[in-house]
């Protein structure tokens, strides 16, 4: 079989079926259609058809962050590659491994300008971990090979493949997977035990210690998750997600404080600022998460495991750089560890706990549910409640409803949340959920959405008729951009210029049209029958959650301040920090 | 916060593969991080293994430049990364071809001055001279800077090549 002669098309479905691939999101056009022809003609990778091309890295990035697995893609040339380049960036800032096959015209038609053509691989190369473009038939299994190869493995991220129509009707040779090894691209996995031996040393010798750890811990799998909590409970300090780190740690755990950054806990944003030993495993240092630079954790010694190194001392100059695996270092951190040859002082971390404690007693998340309107931190609270223990999955769009999302639902473990976090791409939300409902048919899946992210993609309602996807969307339906609003009014006066949707749709109807249900719900003694209905109805969802108009996010740590001068909410006007001319000029 | 401001120039090497597409890589990540480059030269140099070496001279702080070498490793057809600022002594050279249009007195000078220089003139006619110059960068811009009075038309740098000294490769 390796050396029959093959077409193309045949060439690449063959790889995509040896490198384990079972869903290909996509949409056809004339520069795929050999490739379609081929996937007609199996059974075993089940194509899922998208409404746009935007929707179907989203819904790949959703199966790929909810099973570990990559996600693949396949679009046509042209307007279906620059369609899929929002996902793609997506998903390079958020270290998704995506492998997307683009169409292109015929090799000989490169150049002309010629009917649907884009320079897809010059438009993807700054979106993309890699990319290629592939002349000749014979190149086409290694190609395929090697972009899993690289998608999945160091920091993991998009690739595209671009494949000219004529390639893939031309005859060549396919190679399986065990005969393809890459020449250059070798990640380093194992840490630097000298440094793992001394950041254990600081670990233990902290008065004041924080782990603060990302999406990195996810990336690199359950395992990684498992160890980190391991470690964590071993030396009982306080741990911190970022937002792509959520369920990395569970958050019932005592030790847990919660999220860190802009809309972080008041306790964790504190004690990363008054820190003497951090511990950052698997996050980037983000200007969400450090605000002002200069004012970032001034008293701490600063570790940091990345299996990127152009992540170490980007932002922050760290002590201790450890480049390699999360889950490879930490199991070598637990071992150094429970050999005890640092070990700590009884209750050196008391005072700071104590310390800790004062913190959590603002309890910064608090809010009311007064009144005749439903605060979209109670519906979410509910929510999260009311599914607790189950087999459950969110995903979100991005906004105020996001951050709120962040703060009141609970993950206890890994690929349950899936959330656009780096490039903060509305419309993310509704077809990563489908793919994530793909990968676990009998999951319960809820989007939370705003009403104004959720209308970015809202074609994909078609998609979840068509495959009978049972995705519940729960738009938190305040009228507003409501993340625009909110600095509108913290930062421009008050002045709602063009947040303000208007003409909405009826998403009753609307869900209805997609043979959805939906449910709306105003009152706040109903919100419980409305989510428990919205569980209890087999197929899709549509919740129109109509919430407080004027909520903002709380705590809030403005534009160039620092981690120590957060906005608590409730503050009589000019309170609190001032947002300066420069941290105006952030996003 | 000096040491965080002070900026450096550097060379650095990279071996990469000779494929399609490298060098617009390359570019594009010193332009969309904004990185500088005060110059580039890039030419295959392993037949057998289709490798091709990048000379870049770039200027920033010390974070920065560690960036640069960082990024750089990030991209996939990337098989090495050489500093060579400080890895130790390095052999830098560029070249000029100086095109220099002139009579009389003025046109005796810049012979005599190339001579100095070493430059050798590689085309000549009764009104103009080409000379090729050889050298460190500073020694091409110092010549550069001679020919300015005597007629200097028109001026093509290569951009800095560079090797370890020594016994070590990249």
């Amino acid at each position: 079989m390796a050396n029959q002669e093959m077409t193309g098309a045949e060439i690449v479905i063959k790889a995509l079926k040896d490198q384990g691939v079972e869903v290909i999101f996509g949409y056809p056009g004339g520069a795929v259609l050999p490739l379609y022809d081929e996937i007609f003609k199996q059974n075993s990778i089940r194509h899922i058809l998208v409404r746009q091309e935007g929707g179907a890295v989203h819904a790949a990035e959703g199966y790929a962050r909810s099973t570990g697995k990559p996600g693949v893609v396949l679009v046509t040339s042209g307007p279906g590659a620059t369609n899929a380049v929002t996902g793609l960036a997506d998903a390079l800032m958020d270290s998704i491994p995506v492998i997307c096959l683009t169409g292109q015209v015929a090799t000989h038609m490169i150049g002309n300008d010629a009917f649907q053509e884009a320079d897809t691989v010059g438009i993807t190369r700054p979106v993309t971990k890699h990319n290629y473009l592939v002349k000749d038939a014979n190149d086409l299994a290694r190609t395929v090979h090697e972009a899993f190869y690289v998608a999945t493995n160091g920091r993991p991220g998009p690739i595209v493949i671009d494949l000219p129509k004529d390639v893939q009707l031309a005859s060549g040779k396919y190679l399986p997977p065990s005969m393809v090894k890459h020449k250059s691209y070798k990640p380093q996995v194992k840490g630097d035990l000298k440094a793992i031996k001394a950041a254990v040393k600081l670990i233990s010798n902290a008065k004041r210690p924080i782990f603060y750890t990302g999406g990195g811990v996810i990336n690199s799998g359950p395992k990684a998750s498992k160890l980190l909590t391991q470690l964590v409970r071993l030396t009982g300090h306080p741990i911190t997600n970022t937002l792509m780190g959520l369920g990395a740690y569970p958050a019932s755990d005592k030790q847990f404080l919660g999220m860190l950054g802009m809309h972080g806990t008041y306790e964790a944003n504190n004690a990363m600022h008054d820190c003497d030993v951090m511990v950052c495993i698997g996050a980037r240092f983000d200007d969400r998460i450090t605000g002002r630079l200069d004012a970032f954790s001034p008293k701490s010694k600063k570790i940091h495991i990345d299996i990127d190194p152009s992540s170490i001392n980007k932002n922050i100059q760290v002590d201790i750089p450890i480049v390699g695996d999360v889950a490879h270092v930490l199991e070598d951190m637990i071992k150094v560890w429970k050999s005890e040859v640092h070990k700590p002082e009884a209750g050196a971390t008391k005072k700071w706990w104590a310390q800790i404690q004062e913190w959590r007693a603002k309890d910064c998340l608090k809010f009311e549910q007064k009144g005749k309107a439903i605060k979209p931190q109670y519906a979410l609270q509910r929510l999260n409640e009311l599914t607790k223990g189950m087999d459950r999955y969110f995903t979100t769009e991005v906004g105020q409803h996001q951050m709120w999302a962040a703060q009141y639902l609970q993950f206890e473990e890994p690929n349950r949340w899936m959330t656009s976090g780096g490039l903060g791409t509305m419309g993310y939300g509704l077809p990563a959920a489908m793919g994530v409902q793909i990968a676990h048919p009998d999951a319960l899946v809820v989007d939370v959405a705003g009403e104004a992210s959720t209308m970015m993609n809202i074609q994909e309602l078609s998609t979840i008729l068509q495959y009978r996807l049972p995705v519940k969307v729960f738009i938190l339906n305040n009228e507003y951009m409501g993340m625009v609003r909110q600095w509108q009014e913290l930062l421009h006066g008050g002045r709602y210029s063009e947040s303000y949707m208007e003409s909405l749709p009826d998403f009753v109807k609307l869900a209805e049209a997609f043979g959805s249900t939906g449910l709306r719900c105003t009152d706040p003694d109903k919100v419980d029958d409305c989510i428990k209905e919205m569980i209890a109805i087999k197929g899709p969802v549509v919740v129109d959650m109509i919430v407080d108009k004027a909520e903002n996010v709380f705590p809030m740590v403005p534009s160039g301040a620092a981690h120590n001068e957060m906005l608590l909410g409730g503050e009589a006007d000019g309170a609190g920090p001032k947002v300066t001319s420069d941290g105006l000029s952030l996003v | 916060m000096t040491e965080d401001t002070e900026i450096f120039r550097h060379t650095i090497s990279v071996l990469v593969d000779n494929e399609f597409g490298v060098l617009a890589r390359v570019v594009g990540l010193f332009s969309g991080r904004g990185y500088n480059i005060e110059s580039l030269t890039v030419a295959r140099v392993d037949e057998t293994e289709n490798l091709s070496r990048i000379t870049i001279v770039t200027t920033g702080t010390a974070m920065v430049i560690e960036q640069i070498k960082a990024q750089l490793g990030r991209l996939v057809p990337v098989h090495k990364i050489a500093d060579l600022t400080i890895d130790g002594p390095s052999v830098e050279r560029e070249m000029a071809l100086v095109k220099v249009v002139s009579k009389g007195e003025k046109r005796v000078e810049a012979l005599r001055m190339a001579d100095i220089f070493r430059a050798r003139a590689v085309d000549t006619t009764e009104d103009s001279f080409v000379f090729e110059v050889t050298g460190v960068p500073d020694k091409v811009k110092a010549f550069i800077g001679l020919m300015e009075p005597l007629g200097k038309a028109e001026v093509c740098r290569t951009g800095v090549v560079a090797v370890h000294r020594g016994t070590d490769v990249i």
